[in-house]
């Protein structure tokens, strides 16, 4: 079987990239719109704030478990590259848990702790979202840059920061638009429409700045016949960020329609900037130091991984559909009852 | 202080918060599926009251434990790559499978069981229940599995100075495997007899004498005065497996220097490690030698034996593993001595709950914890005696060790213990606030004052 797709020391490092790659993406759209609700939560009255909640408080675990999918996959399929990003990234890391572990836990006590204590977790709650939204946009800044730190990369990872946090922001306000109503639903499409351009920023300071810093990527993207190849990415997304736009200017429509559709281009337009990045930055795993296949764990223990993988996915993606169907449409209140 | 000294405290300080929340998730989710069991069997309300009451707690604690638990999968790679590095090939596909067969399962089925009740029909709900429930096992049993690998490595070999797998059952299975996944296990069980047993009798004091405080009341204590003989038993099993493949960790468990015959179960002393020896010894006579070799005459390895020629230290820091293990084992006296006590009033004067006395009820709201201290104090003994290795045999703790500078360690070090300072603080306010709100409601719940009036809901 190892053989099956020819040279396993090939096809093994890249089925794990392409398997890491696919859990970041889902994590960045699906904790994204988590830790954007998050983001949003001070501009919410206080009965705003609890059918915000409820609007993330089934999904926001499981969508989280992306994350720890992602790392683990990076832990047990790429350990050296694991070690040099993490140490590399060593506190914006720590930010970022200190971060999750705020927002993860206030769930839980602003809504079971005392009364009088419900402001201070409604702020962890925000603080938590915000300290992880902007690590992460911090640590994608550093990593586009070759996890080299001199002024202009850290002030690069700053704009990436807030560009990321925006664009979980924005993301967040597209989820609200789906499953709300009224003066929330209200709210949340005026905030996509600022944020909006936000998102045109983020992605236009990445897709500039990366072929900048790295010759290899700006060949990859200018040589014949990629260039023609690779021509539907940008202007795919810029026709996203249009109708998003044209969209948003209408909503809310009749009879809520459509509410579903911004967060749908938002997924897709995020998935048309990853795929690039993805493109730019293969086959490193580490930016031009170090290639998935030099970093890959031994042909054995990936395969017993793959294995698994494919038995237990398709299960995974069976019952977080079967989660999201049960709690379809509008977010009503959270009850254990 | 140096880097790896900061590194392993802040790695102990997460584990150690960490396992305090799957210690009560791993058996409160089996004690809820057997809650709603009994409600769907009988119809009584009171099971699913006491449902609704420890779902409370368990998504609490769930949520402590799962976001506890992402910072330990970074904290591989920030402080410890040399950890994967080498023995990646055998602890990347457990971890892995605990991510793939128990982090989602439970994840998703959590949002179901929690918000779902009347959402989708009784039997989804009972089986969301019974799968975060297993979910929460699974996840026990992987983690273990690498736990356990790394004290008593097997079915590999090294190419390079990197470990490749050749057996993945004897991995799985390794030798001491067994007895720690049933010794944890059992001591979930028990935390979570003891955390309910106390919280009831905090409930019961405050006056809400309601069938479902009843029943959690009796279930904890009956749970725990079952369990815990079960743990006694399996802990000596687990001693002796340790005394076959890490005699230096018992060594230090059992403070003894030499090797030799008669030695002496000791019940307090300070031992010196620069000087070699026990100060204030009081022990009873034999009583390691006839526990680990049930002979009086006995030889029992000692310290000295895990010295090289050339003065290096093979064997683990003796005084923190000389003290947990006792106050592991203490705990767990307590433990038998309070269920015991409670079931036997029970049984002889035949009045359920009512016939405990108030300072036995009282002794219970402390004994609240006890399932942490004693699990806590078991990790210790067992973490701190696999020093200096990382992987008995194989690898140093030194060895695994990030090259991150010791101020920015101790930074987030600082950082993380404010942070866990102040949730286990939260934590355990609110548990307390959970249980004495429903008891300011004594009035409605007693059956003696027969009110109807309906508890309020969540």
């Amino acid at each position: 079987m190892i053989d099956l797709f020819g040279p396993p020391e090939i096809w093994l490092p890249l089925a794990f990239a392409t398997l890491m790659g696919v859990s970041i993406l889902v994590y960045v759209c699906l904790d994204g719109y988590d830790l954007g609700v998050g983001a949003l939560f001070p501009f919410a009255e206080d009965d705003e704030k609890d059918r915000m909640i409820a609007s993330i408080g089934p999904f926001w675990d499981a969508n989280e478990t992306w994350l720890v999918l992602a790392i683990g996959i990076l832990l047990v399929a790429f350990p050296t590259a694991h070690g040099m990003i993490l140490t590399a990234l060593y506190l914006p890391v720590a930010i970022m848990l200190v971060g999750l572990i705020l927002r993860g836990v206030a769930f839980d006590f602003r809504a079971k702790a005392q009364a009088k204590y419900k402001p201070f977790w409604n702020r962890a709650f925000c603080a938590g979202s915000l300290m992880a939204s902007l690590s992460q946009g911090f640590m994608l800044g550093l990593y586009i840059m070759g996890l080299k730190v001199t002024a202009f990369t850290l002030g690069f990872a700053a704009l990436t920061a807030v560009a990321l946090t925006v664009a979980y922001s924005f993301i967040g306000a597209t989820w609200l638009i789906f499953k709300t109503d009224g003066a929330l639903q209200a709210k949340a499409i005026a905030q996509a429409r600022r944020g909006l351009w936000g998102v045109v920023l983020g992605l236009g300071a990445v897709s500039v700045a990366s072929p900048l810093v790295s010759p290899r990527i700006l060949e990859k993207w200018i040589s014949v016949p990629e260039v023609f190849l690779l021509a539907p990415l940008p202007l795919l997304s810029g026709a996203l960020i249009l109708t998003l736009w044209l969209l948003l200017r209408r909503m809310p429509l009749e009879k809520d329609g459509l509410s579903w559709l911004p967060f749908a281009l938002t997924v897709t337009l995020f998935t048309l900037g990853y795929l690039g990045m993805a493109y730019s930055f293969y086959p490193y795993v580490v930016p031009d130091q170090l290639t998935i296949y030099d970093a890959a764990s031994a042909p054995e223990s990936l395969l017993i991984i793959l294995v698994g993988t494919v038995f237990v996915l398709p299960m995974i993606a069976g019952y977080t559909v079967l989660s999201y169907v049960i709690f379809r449409g509008k977010a009503t209140e959270l009850r254990y009852d | 202080m140096d880097t790896l000294l900061f590194s392993r405290i802040q790695f102990g300080a997460n584990i150690s918060f960490h396992i305090l929340f799957p210690t009560i998730t791993i058996a409160l989710g089996w004690m809820l599926f057997y809650f709603k069991m009994r409600y769907a069997r009988s119809g009584a309300e009171k099971w699913m009251k006491a449902y609704h009451f420890w779902v409370k707690i368990f998504a609490l604690s769930f949520a402590m434990g799962v976001v506890s638990g992402i910072t330990m999968s970074f904290q591989f790679g920030t402080n410890w790559p040399g950890f994967m590095e080498t023995v990646g090939n055998i602890a990347g596909p457990l971890l892995a499978y605990e991510v793939l067969t128990a982090f989602f399962l439970e994840a998703v089925f959590l949002g179901i069981m929690l918000f779902g009740f009347s959402k989708v029909p009784g039997w989804l709900h009972t089986l969301a229940t019974f799968l975060v429930a297993f979910g929460t096992t699974m996840s026990a049993f992987w983690i273990i599995v690498l736990s356990s690998w790394m004290h008593t490595p097997a079915g590999y070999e090294m190419r390079e100075g990197v470990a490749h797998a050749t057996d993945w059952l004897a991995i799985i299975f390794n030798p001491s495997m067994p007895y720690r996944l049933t010794h944890m296990l059992l001591a979930s069980g028990l935390t979570v007899a003891f955390l309910m047993a106390g919280l009831s009798a905090y409930r019961w004091l405050r006056g809400n004498r309601s069938g479902e405080v009843r029943l959690s009341l009796v279930t904890g204590l009956s749970l725990g005065a079952l369990l815990i003989p079960v743990q006694i038993l399996i802990g000596d099993m687990h001693g002796l497996n340790t005394l076959e493949h890490q005699p230096a960790k018992v060594a230090a468990m059992e403070g003894n220097w030499e090797t030799q015959g008669n030695v002496p179960l000791l019940l307090f002393a300070l031992p010196d490690e620069e000087a070699r020896e026990n100060r204030f010894e009081i022990g009873i006579p034999n009583g390691a030698s006839l526990i680990l070799k049930h002979k009086a005459d006995g030889v029992v390895p000692g310290l000295n034996e895990f010295v090289t020629e050339d003065g290096e230290v093979l064997h683990p820091p003796v005084a923190p593993v000389f003290f947990s293990f006792r106050v592991m084992v203490g705990t767990g006296m307590a433990m038998l001595a309070l269920s015991w006590a409670a079931v036997g009033l029970m049984a002889w004067r035949r009045r359920g709950a009512d016939a405990l006395p108030k300072p036995m009820l009282w002794a219970m709201v402390p004994m609240a914890f006890s399932g942490w201290v004693a699990t806590l104090a078991g990790w210790y003994t067992t973490e701190i005696g696999r020093q200096p290795w990382l992987v008995t045999g194989l690898m140093t703790t030194e060895q695994a060790v990030a090259d991150v500078p010791a101020p920015m360690v101790a930074s987030t070090l600082a950082l993380y213990l404010v942070v866990y300072a102040v949730l286990l603080v939260a934590y355990v306010g609110v548990l307390f606030y959970l249980a004495g709100k429903s008891g300011e409601t004594a009035a409605a719940t007693d059956p003696r004052r027969a009110s109807t009036k309906a508890l309020p809901a969540e």
